[in-house]
Parts: C-alpha cells; sequence; structure tokens
C-alpha cells in the first residue's frame, strides 16, 4: 500500500493510502470523536458531523469519518474552528434528544453522551421543536424508542450486513426523519428476526432490549423457587462489563455472583445443550437412516427460527423438531427436578441468562410450553446480568470461582460449551454421531474443518462408510444461499446449522458493547478480533473438559434412565420438541 | 399482497423487468407506479422488495422522501401549487390557502369525493411565469387569488367524468 504524507497539528506522519481522515488519525495517535462511523465503513453517512475536523485549504470543515488522506493534506484536530464546530453538532444532536438519561439504561454505555462529554457539549444549549417520536415496545425483545435516536444509521446498515433483511431504513424527509421498519411498524408487525444485532451497534439508548429484571425481582418477592440457567456464550463475555480483557472466560465468578443474586440454583444451560445433541444427533441419525427429510437443519437459535418462519416457510420441514437448550432445560426443570425436589412447577421461576434478545421472544411461544406451563419464565441478557450484579454492589473482579449446582444437571462437557459459537453445534453433534457410527470415539476430538468465521463452511466425512456433509452457516445472509439451494433441490447435505447472529452466540445481540471509546486497554483492532477472543474463550474452556462428548455426560445418561426413557422418546418428544409455523411478515 | 389483483402484480413485475439491467433502478420503477396506479401502497412496495431484492424499509424510505410519491390513492385532479421561493414571493401562498378554502382540504390531502388532492410543491422551475399551479400537468401561469374559484369550478364542472 502506497504511503502518503500528512500533518496533523503541524507535525508530519507518513499514513497509508486509501484511509480516511478519521483512520489515519487513529493510526497516528488520535482519536476524532464520532458516532455514525463504525466498524471500518460499515456505517459512515458522516450524517452525525461529529467527527469534524479542520483541513489547510479546504472549502469549510470536513467529517473526517467519509473523507480520505491525501498527499500534503494539513489537518488541524484541535483548532478552535474545529472544537467548536465538533461541540455545537454534539449540541444540535441533543437539542432533538429527550435527555431522559438517567432514566435510560444505556446510561453509562451511551456514546452521546461520552462524545458530549469529550467535545465539553452542554445539554440544553439549543431548546425547540422536537421530531414526533416512536416508542416501539410490543415485542418482548426489542425496545424501539426514536426519542433518542440520532440517526447514525448503524442499525440500518447492521441489519443489512449481517442478513440481507435491510427490516429498518430511514423513512420520511428531513427534521421528521426516523428510522425504523416500514410505515413506523412495530417489530411485531414487521419480518424481524428480533436478533438484536440493531441493539448490538446502536449508540445511544434508541435501540434496547426489553429489560426483565423487574419480572425477576418480583418473582423472588413473591417467594418463588427461582432456578438461574446460564448459556455457554455468556461467561466469555460477561467479563468485558466489568473491565476485564475481551475474551476472558468468566465462568466461576459469574456463578458466583449469581449465587450472591440469590438465585435457588445456578445451572449451566450447557447440560441442555448435551441433551440437544442427544436428541439432535438420534433425530439426524434416524432421518438419515429412515429416508427423511434431509438436510435437516439446527433449530437452536431462535432469530434464525424467526427468519426461517418468516421467509422458508416451505422449508420448515427440515428444521429439527428440537427445542433450543435452555427451554429443553426449562422444561426438565419444570418436570425432572421439580419431581425429585418434591417442588409444584407452578413454583418455580426459570430464569435463562443469554447472549440474545430474540431468546426473550422465543419464551413467549405458544410452542415452549408444557401443559400450560411455561419452559422457562424470564430470560435477561449478558448485559441485563451485568446491571444486576452491579446493582447489587458486587464486585465482581474479587470474586472467587464457584462451582454451579452439581445436583441432577450440573454436568456439562465440552461438546456443551461450544455451542455458543459458530460451527460449535455442529462440531458436539459429529462427536457423537461419529460415536453412534463407529462405536468409539473420534480421536482428535476437535473436527477443525467446521470451526471459523467464514459465512459458509462445509464438510465431508466419511464415518464408518456413512458419508455425512454438514454445512454451517452464520448470518441470514449467508443461510439463504443454503437455503435457496435446498429449495432448488440442489442442496447435497445432511446436516445444516444455522446461527442467526455472525459468530454465532458469542456475538449475540445480548452481549456486551464492543465499542473502542469504552476499551482503552484494547487494541485498535478490537472491532475485528473480539469474536475469535470470544470464541478462543468456549474453546479453551472446551479443551479444560474432562468429558468432552454429549453422550458421556453421566447426568444426561441418568435423566434417560430414570426419566426420560431414550432419545426421542414420547416423553422427550412431550418435553423437548417443538414445532413450527409459517409466518406473514407485514401482518396488520 | 393479496390485495393486489393479478392483473396489478403482472403490471408492477412488467414495470420492475423494465429496469433489470439498471445498476440503481429503484426511482425509476417508482415513478412508473407512481404515474401508472397514482400511489404506492406498501402491498406494491413488497412486490418490488421481492422483484428488486431491495428492503422494503429502503424502498418505504424513499416513497416517504420524494413529495412525488404516494402512499395513498390522490385525487382525479391533482393540484400542484409550488411554493418555491419566486412564487411565494408572488403570493403563492395565498393561492394555495384559497385552493384549500374552496375544497376544504389541506395540503397533501385528498378531498373525500376523490376528484382533488393539493400537493405543496418546491420549486417546479417555472419562476418566470409565478405564482404557477399545475393540474394533471397543466400549467397555470401568473395566478391570482380571483383566478382559483373559476379554476376549481371548471374541474367540479367536468366531474368525475373521463
Amino acid at each position: 500500500m502506497a504511503k502518503l504524507n500528512i500533518k496533523i497539528e503541524g507535525v508530519s506522519y507518513q499514513v497509508e493510502e486509501g484511509m480516511t481522515i478519521l483512520e489515519a488519525a487513529k493510526a497516528c495517535g488520535y482519536e476524532i470523536p464520532s458516532l455514525c462511523a463504525f466498524n471500518h465503513g460499515e456505517c459512515s453517512n458522516g450524517s452525525c458531523r461529529v467527527c469534524l475536523v479542520e483541513v489547510a485549504g479546504a472549502r469549510g470543515l470536513v467529517a473526517s469519518c467519509v473523507n480520505p488522506v491525501s498527499e500534503g493534506m494539513d489537518i488541524r484536530i484541535s483548532s478552535a474552528k474545529a472544537t467548536e464546530a465538533r461541540r455545537a453538532s454534539v449540541e444540535l444532536l441533543l437539542s432533538n434528544h429527550n435527555q431522559n438519561c438517567q432514566q435510560c439504561d444505556k446510561n453509562g454505555q451511551c456514546e452521546l453522551l461520552y462524545v458530549a462529554s469529550v467535545t465539553g457539549a452542554r445539554e440544553g444549549k439549543y431548546q425547540g421543536v422536537k421530531t414526533p417520536t416512536t416508542l416501539d415496545e410490543l415485542t418482548p425483545s426489542i425496545v424501539r424508542d426514536t426519542s433518542k435516536c440520532i440517526l447514525c444509521g448503524r442499525c440500518v446498515a447492521r441489519c443489512e450486513n449481517a442478513h440481507g433483511l435491510g427490516i429498518l431504513g430511514f423513512q420520511n424527509r428531513g427534521f421528521k426523519t426516523i428510522v425504523g421498519p416500514a410505515e413506523d411498524r412495530s417489530f411485531a408487525n414487521s419480518p424481524c428476526i428480533l436478533c438484536g444485532q440493531c441493539v448490538s451497534v446502536c449508540p445511544t439508548g434508541a435501540l434496547m432490549e426489553k429489560s426483565e429484571i423487574g419480572k425477576v425481582d418480583a418473582a423472588f418477592k413473591a417467594g418463588k423457587h427461582v432456578v438461574v440457567q446460564t448459556a455457554p456464550a455468556v461467561r466469555a463475555a460477561l467479563g468485558e462489563e466489568f473491565g476485564l480483557p475481551v475474551g476472558t472466560p468468566v465462568t466461576g465468578k459469574m456463578v458466583a455472583a449469581l449465587k450472591r443474586l440469590g438465585f435457588h440454583k445456578v445451572y449451566d444451560t450447557n447440560f441442555a445443550a448435551d441433551l440437544t445433541i442427544m436428541e439432535e444427533g438420534t433425530e439426524l441419525l434416524s432421518r438419515i437412516e429412515g429416508g427423511g427429510v434431509l438436510p435437516m437443519i439446527t433449530s437452536c437459535s431462535p432469530g434464525w427460527v424467526n427468519y426461517a418462519e418468516y421467509n422458508y416457510s416451505d422449508l420448515l420441514d427440515h428444521l429439527s423438531t428440537c427445542k433450543s437448550p435452555h427451554q429443553m432445560q426449562g422444561a426438565i426443570i419444570k418436570s425432572y427436578y421439580a419431581e425429585k425436589n418434591d417442588l409444584d412447577p407452578k413454583d418455580i421461576f426459570v430464569v435463562s441468562i443469554m447472549p440474545c434478545t430474540a431468546k426473550k421472544d422465543e419464551k413467549e411461544r405458544e410452542q415452549m410450553q408444557v401443559e400450560g406451563i411455561k419452559d422457562v419464565d424470564a430470560v435477561l441478557t449478558t448485559r441485563e446480568l451485568a446491571r444486576m450484579i452491579k446493582r447489587a454492589g458486587i464486585m465482581f473482579n474479587r470474586l472467587p470461582d464457584e462451582e454451579f449446582d452439581q445436583d441432577l444437571m450440573g454436568e456439562y462437557t465440552g461438546a456443551g460449551v461450544i455451542f455458543g459459537v459458530t460451527g460449535g453445534v455442529m462440531e458436539a453433534a459429529l462427536r457423537t454421531v461419529y460415536f453412534v457410527l463407529t462405536g468409539k470415539e473420534h480421536e482428535a476430538i476437535k473436527f477443525e474443518q467446521v470451526r471459523g468465521f467464514e459465512g459458509i463452511r462445509e464438510a465431508s466425512l466419511d464415518i464408518n462408510g456413512t458419508v455425512v456433509n454438514v454445512a454451517i452457516a452464520h448470518g441470514m445472509k449467508n443461510a439463504k444461499v443454503l437455503l435457496d439451494d435446498i429449495r432448488a433441490g440442489k442442496s447435497k447435505y445432511h446436516f445444516i446449522e444455522i446461527m442467526g447472529c455472525p459468530g454465532g452466540c458469542i456475538a449475540g445481540g445480548g452481549q456486551p458493547y464492543v465499542r473502542s471509546c469504552f476499551l482503552p486497554n484494547e487494541d485498535d483492532d478490537i472491532m475485528d478480533t473480539y469474536k475469535e477472543k470470544r470464541a478462543q474463550a468456549l474453546y479453551s474452556e472446551d479443551e479444560r473438559q474432562v468429558l468432552r462428548q454429549s453422550h458421556n455426560n453421566p447426568q444426561i445418561k441418568k435423566l434417560y434412565d430414570e426419566f426420560l426413557g431414550k432419545p426421542n422418546s414420547h416423553k422427550a418428544h412431550r418435553l423437548l420438541h417443538t414445532h413450527y409455523n409459517g409466518r406473514v411478515g407485514f401482518n396488520d | 399482497m393479496e390485495h393486489i389483483s393479478e392483473a396489478g402484480v403482472k403490471k408492477i413485475c412488467e414495470i420492475c423487468d423494465r429496469y433489470a439491467n439498471e445498476k440503481t433502478p429503484l426511482m425509476m420503477i417508482l415513478s412508473d407506479i407512481q404515474n401508472e396506479y397514482g400511489y404506492i401502497p406498501l402491498d406494491v412496495q413488497q412486490l418490488v422488495s421481492e422483484k428488486t431484492g431491495i428492503s422494503v424499509a429502503e424502498i418505504y424510505g424513499v416513497v416517504t422522501f420524494y413529495s412525488f410519491f404516494s402512499l395513498e390513492p390522490k385525487g382525479k385532479y391533482v393540484i400542484g401549487c409550488c411554493l418555491g421561493t419566486a412564487c411565494y414571493v408572488k403570493g403563492a401562498q395565498q393561492i394555495i390557502d384559497k385552493f384549500s378554502e374552496l375544497i376544504g382540504i389541506g395540503p397533501g390531502e385528498t378531498s373525500e369525493d376523490g376528484l382533488f388532492t393539493i400537493d405543496a410543491l418546491r420549486c417546479i422551475g417555472a419562476c418566470g411565469i409565478a405564482p404557477a399551479v399545475t393540474i394533471n400537468g397543466k400549467v397555470y401561469p401568473k395566478l391570482t387569488v380571483d383566478m382559483v374559484e373559476p379554476i376549481v369550478e371548471e374541474y367540479r364542472a367536468l366531474g368525475g367524468a373521463n
């Protein structure tokens, strides 16, 4: 790459051609505040005007996020003119903002407040009319409050980039512009899959998960027996909320925190991930052997399930009938666990800590009840758990490492842990399918072919004479390619893993926000590396486990012996399996 | 999409196909649909989305950005009052107010009998004949407030007849 000579504040630097002024300044040690610019140009509309700088010879000030550096460019970041302009830009954004900052769950992680502080903007400097706003709280997953929106366009870009869905868009013109689904509809009346990727990129509180902390508080208050379970991906990211480096696994501290929060039992959803593998693996083999509908597709990701119901209702037979792991675990808690502990299922309140916003909606589905009793009563995101821990005054980093409760469903294998990353469900399934077909364990344990972050990955395995063709996709844009092949009758696969969020659950819509400005100790390229770091946290936990194949989980064996019978038994079907319904996207 | 007739679906698909080779076909497609049907409801946007792969939200964004596009059916006679700078200083506000008073609707609205829609337009490029009004493409130059009533009466007399 050719180098260019530029000056910043009068000092000469050499930077790479093609960089924006914003990127070049960062490389030279200057952080220009910005809002709409996000993730290497994934979004940069030059719309927020927060990154203005002075360039010698340029007409007016220049938005550094959209203007590339050129030879000899002379940039002033801290000139009075540029400093004042950036401050005024933020003050103008604040003038059309609801400014109820102390009531906002984003408080502390709000980039608008951050740039306000950096630029020295004062709230309330400009007073006047505000844009009419929309508050959408209809879905159980996501709240859209346009009174906090700064029209940066990050969510619009993310929905399109991750899924090719484009649920969100700018609408109307000028001062009346807002961002939302077409017709300013609720997410509930549009084909939104509720994955929460938009939430994970929003700089303000305009897009947030719908908090269920209040529900959990109420359950404790009502004297319920409150059982909590945590998804694998949560431990890979929760530490970030407490200043730990990205990719620090915090399983033990997370368990210690949950016990201090008063949960009566703390379980790992990994147990049910192992259970899922037993059910799903059995289902796969019976489909292969019995001429069932193939390829079979995983059904752990509720974002993906939503997408399938809206867009591929003709292919719903391909989805595994297995409930997602936390729903299975909820169903087992309210049956097997209740029976063993002599509890009335109605007195048990199951809380799932998930990296996901779509899980909040999933648990409300009618199919996720057994005889009128919901499998799961509340779903908290990783971020909400962090909020609860902070609220309780628990100093997370000083906690000792503690163990999940060990009774009935305390054991889990490495196969369950890796469910949280793209390819993980596939790998876990292959470990067990290999065993079933060969009668022995796959020696290498790992199936390297299915790891990585390529959008679509495939592998072909010859297991004891049975050829199993598998594929993995994450993000609906990639899933669509595989689905269109199935529709066209061209798919050669037996088994496909699809996860809604790009990267899988580790980068789910309920995970801690990754923002350079709030992670001063991370490398500049953290936006590129955080998924791998979080994935590594899970793979390393897998390697530390003594048991690494779901079928070797002794408590799973016991659960089948004592309670369920065998995988895909009648009882297993009643508790652990579900069905899907085609849905109309823009329903009125 | 069940609200669009079979013929309508065919026509809209045909319009989309006209611009299949264009890199950015959306404006042309929407423009043709607007001209053909007088409005672009959500059903139609969904169909265009399916045909072009452009998201419904983006199409909706374009339709609501340009005042030329309409989400609702327009009246038989669309009165476009220019409120550009030249027309405005020549009294266009009084002209549009008079139309509103006589028809009983505001700018952007359609009369209940479906006869009239009043649109407030920005500059239509006819500054030399300001203040200017267009009705279904016919230009009325250098209007005064007194000239408005006969024009409205003329179209009322024509009524819904073709």
